[in-house]
């Protein structure tokens, strides 16, 4: 199958998105921001559309809007992830502009279905360039803010009185993860940002406890599960967008089921 | 001049334009261990954020060290109220208080060997050396509480701000707990606020007493502050101080006030609590 350039690209620009996505979305799941992430593709979505309607390549208008409405949230609140109605209202909203924008610009329509469930098999060079540029600005900027972002994450209370600027931390981190999300979705459209940047990443958590080992473990997740799905695709004739949900809803339930790590009882004896 | 560890002087401190402590002044000396009590919503969150410099006060002044409190200030162990749970976390105990090391530099985590050793050896001084390993999803309460001591004991703090420690600990750890603080402060000769719900259980450890209620504080000696007429204006209510068996029973219309306000009221008779 490699002698299609279709298909070498499509695992070019999913290997590149499938790393990015494992990687930030286990800080997602770490942080437990997880819808915010949903929102912030849906958001994209609107950006997409509305960028077809005055000519823009859609793929800067996702990433137009999703990094404002990343800032915004992050900016709004240091806890938004909690405030899911509020969130679910405007991530709503948002589709209904999307769809309004498409109604506008029809000729556009026929890439909805690309921009809402992906179409990796029609990437090119010039669109593997630009995910691979914005795959290293968003991991460049993670590696950044990675050690304050963790202490914030893991200890809140604690980083705020250690000096760490907790909203410019969740407002960059939101930044980041909506770069990731824009990147996402070109490989499997905004309603399945979910099954590259949290399936992975929910499984690694699930099945390590050391902080790169999970890491690792995400990143490793997403790009067998971006590939895998690919080559189901490819044989099977089914969307590459479902071959990769499916992977990830079953790699997610099989680290499930997997018993937790045996817990070493070592102070049972030495009290 | 004095050589106070903390010290506050008519200081206001409000949360939201309420005044939690009004127009308030205590000092505490090097060394002391300090029992913080009072009810909910006294304001021992809010003194503790003030001394650490989150929250500045609205009238007079704090000084820690001899100057204005710093965000940030190494010299300061804090145990914060665990309010962020995050139960299914699968991250080892090393791996957490690692993150709390340097943990406002940018850039990406490392462990030096260093700081690797003087995790391991803070845990081993409280007893607790196997949580390095641990997964902080499986922890007891218990062994969390060790671990966020072992963590506030990091980098040789003068002083520990311990708020509420003792939440959702059964009897025995909490004796454990107690233990091991007051042991590993006197040896280090840290400074000690430590706030609770319950007296009782710190009778044995403290020096003094910081009771907290209605704006208002007051320090001293257990047997200057527990008195009906102090806690009475604390709680702005009558308040009667019973004294037991080695045990002091703060009532209210012949409730016990601190057993009430103690919402972690586990039946744990079999470890001799007299009540």
């Amino acid at each position: 199958m490699f002698e299609y350039e279709f298909m070498t690209n499509a695992f070019a620009a999913a290997g590149i998105v499938a790393v990015v996505s494992g990687v930030v979305g286990y800080f997602l799941v770490m942080r437990g921001q997880t819808f915010a992430g949903h929102a912030l593709s849906h958001i994209g979505f609107a950006g997409a559309t509305g960028a077809g309607l005055i000519g823009l390549a859609p793929l800067w208008g996702l990433v137009g809007f999703t990094l404002a409405a990343g800032i915004i949230m992050g900016l709004l609140s240091e806890r938004i992830s909690n405030r899911d109605v509020a969130i679910g209202v405007v991530l709503s909203l948002a589709l209904g502009f999307g769809l309004l924008f498409m109604h506008y610009y029809t000729s556009f329509a026929t890439q909805a279905a690309a921009l809402l469930f992906g179409n990796v098999l029609a990437v090119d060079h010039a669109m593997i360039a630009t995910l691979a540029a914005l795959g290293a600005v968003t991991l460049a900027a993670l590696a950044a803010i990675m050690r304050p972002l963790i202490f914030a994450s893991l200890q809140p209370e604690l980083a705020e009185a250690k000096g760490v600027p907790m909203r410019f931390i969740s407002t960059a981190f939101l930044a980041i993860v909506a770069l990731a999300v824009s990147a996402c979705a070109q490989i499997v459209g905004v309603l399945l940002v979910f099954t590259l940047m949290v399936g992975p990443a929910a499984a690694a958590q699930r099945l390590t406890k050391g902080l790169w080992s999970g890491l690792m473990l995400s990143a490793a997740l997403a790009l067998i599960e971006a590939w895998l799905g690919i080559v189901i695709a490819y044989h099977t004739d089914w969307p590459v967008s479902f071959c990769i949900a499916a992977l990830s809803a079953l790699v997610y339930f099989a680290a499930l089921a997997v018993p937790r790590a045996p817990v070493q009882h070592a102070h049972s004896h030495s009290h | 001049m004095t050589n106070n560890i903390v010290e506050l002087d008519r200081a206001t401190l409000q949360i939201g334009g309420r005044a939690v402590l009004k127009d308030v002044s205590f000092a505490i000396q090097p060394g002391e261990f300090i029992g913080v009590l009072g009810p909910n919503g006294a304001g021992k969150t809010t003194l503790m954020r003030a001394i650490l410099g989150l929250l500045p006060p609205a009238a007079g002044r704090i000084t820690v060290f001899g100057r204005s409190p710093q965000r940030g200030d190494a010299a300061i162990g804090y145990l914060p109220q665990l309010r962020t749970v995050l139960p299914d976390l699968r991250v080892r105990g090393l791996d957490y208080i690692a993150s709390s090391l340097h943990g406002e530099r940018w850039g990406l985590p490392s462990l030096a060997a260093a700081d690797r050793k003087a995790i391991e050896a803070t845990l081993d001084d409280i007893g607790a050396r196997d949580l390095a390993a641990r997964a902080l999803s499986d922890m007891s309460g218990g062994e969390r509480q060790r671990l966020l001591l072992a963590q506030a004991l990091m980098g040789d703090p003068k002083l520990l701000l311990l708020d509420e420690p003792l939440i959702s600990l059964d009897a025995r750890h909490q004796e454990v707990v107690i233990d091991v603080i007051k042991n590993v402060c006197r040896e280090r000769k840290i400074t000690v606020l430590f706030s609770a719900h319950e007296l009782n259980q710190l009778l044995g450890a403290i020096d003094r007493v910081l009771y907290l209620g209605n704006g208002q504080a007051e320090l001293g000696t257990v047997d200057e502050v527990v008195t009906a007429p102090v806690l009475s204006r604390l709680f702005g209510t009558e308040i009667e101080v019973l004294r037991a068996g080695g045990h002091i029973f703060v009532l209210s219309r012949g409730r016990d006030v601190e057993r009430d306000a103690h919402n972690h009221d586990h039946d744990h008779g079999h470890h001799g609590h007299a009540h």
